[in-house]
């Protein structure tokens, strides 16, 4: 079947283009979807010259829901509506499917969800309920990452958890937070960051500090680094100053530049460093799941909705970019009329 | 219920070099026409998808329909008319005998040799028809629209943001349609190109739903090639 796509042909430009796919697998229509930093890169033509050349045209945009159209298979039904998952593996690997050199990322290895109909095979797509917050759910992509990267730190943290601190007040540490209330209501949550503005949409966070005005006798157990780009030099070197022996450093945050870091204390201290990127089915599954079981945090996570674009026309597609660029916090979501 | 009627009543006379008309070319691996029911076929509002060919291409385009879409009950070929009204007659004649035509029921028709027409567009249309009665897929014109009648000399120069380019679906409620069509005089038929037009002889409203400049109508050769050289590109 024919299918529009809505490319990105080169910075800031956009161009219709047409597809083809066929009827084997699950058809969704996208109704929300959200821009994540990576999409804005590439739509500034922040990228590397030679990652914009190989890489575009591309439809942007990774986090997505969207309602079935049609399943070959009869697993799903018309009209319900689901969970897109971005991260999609090419056959068998030893390691997770999100850091398999197989797998393949919408948005980033080819086309991402600003398109007439998507079509997924059908373990690519997750159920959610009708009653869920749609522009929420919009960005439960971003809200795996940090799930994953929890559910690793749980499985190789072999000291105490009574203290956690998470560097960096932006949406993803924002949610990791959240989810770390939520999975360790025994442990005091700290939040490291810059901007008091956003520092003080984290009321669920035990303690909040920023990073200049750190009391002397502040430890933490682990850490969660949410910072990114040059700024994650001086987080990173924080965390080490402040963690304690054996703890776990989990590293989210993308940085185009090679970050320097303090290996003499992290032998000296036994620090594990963990990287997090992306996320795979069990993790969408699992946020679902703890959406469904703590609806209150909808609650929470819908301060992250500062921007509601609605997406008519390949103008207001740039529009949409444009405003979530000059939007220091929150998540700008795109409901897709296109 | 809700019908869609595929036009694919003409031969094509405008595509040159071949005798295939043009619903039955190929479009990167499927005929045309087969792209087009697809899209109406996976919307699981639209009941009924009637497809209207000339009566020799009939079995033809059920053995089509067969190989690449496979038994699907909700498809219907039938033997369209002589003009383009005549196939859209055909089809609620078609409606009425099998289904009955009550209050709701809407009907979109759409050119065959649109298949990039959108999810979206579909989605709009149905909603335009159930609410307004009547409704004409469009963009804004682009071109400047110059008025000649004698075809030598200009008469009119349109304001152009008062113009739109039409495409289909046009989607209609059926009774509506139905009624409006018996009721035209002979001298209103033979001026009648297009079904909307109907509805504005008759002081009927028509919403207008937002097209898409991809949904072109592959007319001649060089759109087809093009959309050929679109599909092929992305492929490479």
């Amino acid at each position: 079947m024919i299918n529009i796509v809505y490319r990105l042909k080169s910075p800031k430009f956009f161009e219709e283009a047409i597809d083809e796919i066929e009827l084997d697998g699950v058809v969704v229509r996208p109704t929300h979807l959200s821009i994540c930093q990576a999409d804005q890169r590439y739509y500034q033509g922040s990228r590397p010259a030679e990652v914009l050349d190989e890489k575009l045209p591309m439809a942007l945009i990774h986090e997505g829901i969207g309602e079935v159209v049609y399943d070959a298979s009869g697993e799903y039904e018309a009209g319900d509506s689901v969970v897109l998952i971005p991260n999609t593996p090419q056959g068998e690997d030893v390691c997770r499917a999100n850091y398999s050199y197989n797998s393949k990322f919408r948005g980033s290895g080819f086309d991402g969800f600003t398109s007439d109909l998507i079509k997924l095979e059908s373990d690519r797509v997750v159920k959610i309920p009708n009653d869920f917050n749609k522009n929420v759910s919009a960005f439960i992509e971003l809200i795996t990452v940090a799930y994953q990267g929890i559910s690793k730190f749980s499985e190789i943290a072999v000291t105490p958890k009574d203290v956690i601190g998470v560097w960096g007040d932006g949406n993803l540490g924002f949610i990791t937070v959240l989810l770390l209330k939520e999975k360790f209501p025994q442990s005091k949550i700290i939040i490291f960051g810059k901007h008091l503005e956003n520092l003080n949409l984290f009321s669920f966070a035990d303690e909040i500090y920023q990073i200049h005005n750190v009391p002397d006798d502040i430890v933490i157990d682990h850490a969660f680094e949410c910072v990114g780009s040059s700024a994650s030099q001086s987080a990173i070197e924080q965390i080490i100053d402040l963690i304690n022996p054996q703890g776990i450093i989990s590293l989210f945050g993308v940085s185009e530049y090679p970050v320097p870091i303090n290996t003499r204390m992290v032998l000296e201290k036994g620090l594990t460093v963990q990287g997090n990127s992306r996320s795979d089915r069990q993790d969408f599954v699992g946020v679902v799941e703890t959406l469904k079981q703590n609806p209150k945090l909808f609650e929470y996570l819908d301060k992250l909705v500062t921007n509601i674009c609605e997406i008519d026309t390949l103008n207001d597609l740039k529009e949409a970019f444009d405003i979530d660029h000059n939007s220091h916090f929150g998540k700008t979501i795109l409901k897709w009329n296109k | 219920m809700i019908f869609a009627a595929i036009l694919a009543g003409g031969i094509g006379s405008r595509m040159g070099g071949t005798d295939t008309p043009k619903q039955f070319l190929t479009l990167g691996n499927k005929p045309v026409i087969i792209h087009t029911i697809e899209k109406f076929v996976i919307n699981e509002n639209i009941d009924k998808t009637i497809v209207l060919t000339p009566k020799n291409f009939i079995n033809h385009t059920n053995n089509l329909i067969k190989e690449y879409i496979g038994d699907d009950e909700g498809i219907i070929v039938i033997e369209g008319g002589k003009t383009r009204n005549d196939t859209l007659m055909n089809s609620i004649k078609f409606i009425d005998e099998n289904f009955g035509i009550d209050d709701d029921s809407i009907i979109l028709t759409h050119d065959s040799v649109r298949p990039f027409v959108t999810h979206r567009i579909i989605k709009d249309n149905i909603e335009a028809a159930r609410k307004y009665g009547a409704c004409d897929t469009v963009i804004p014109a682009t071109d400047t629209i110059v008025e000649s009648i004698n075809g030598e000399t200009i008469q009119a120069i349109p304001v152009r943001d008062y113009y739109y380019q039409g495409q289909t679906p046009q989607s209609f409620n059926v009774k509506k349609l139905f009624n409006l069509i018996n009721s035209l005089t002979e001298a209103e038929t033979n001026i009648l190109t297009d079904a909307c037009k109907i509805f504005t002889l008759k002081d009927e409203d028509v919403h207008l739903v937002d097209g898409e400049v991809t949904n072109i109508k592959i007319t001649y050769p060089y759109d087809l090639k093009l959309a050929n050289t679109i599909l092929e590109d992305k492929n490479d």
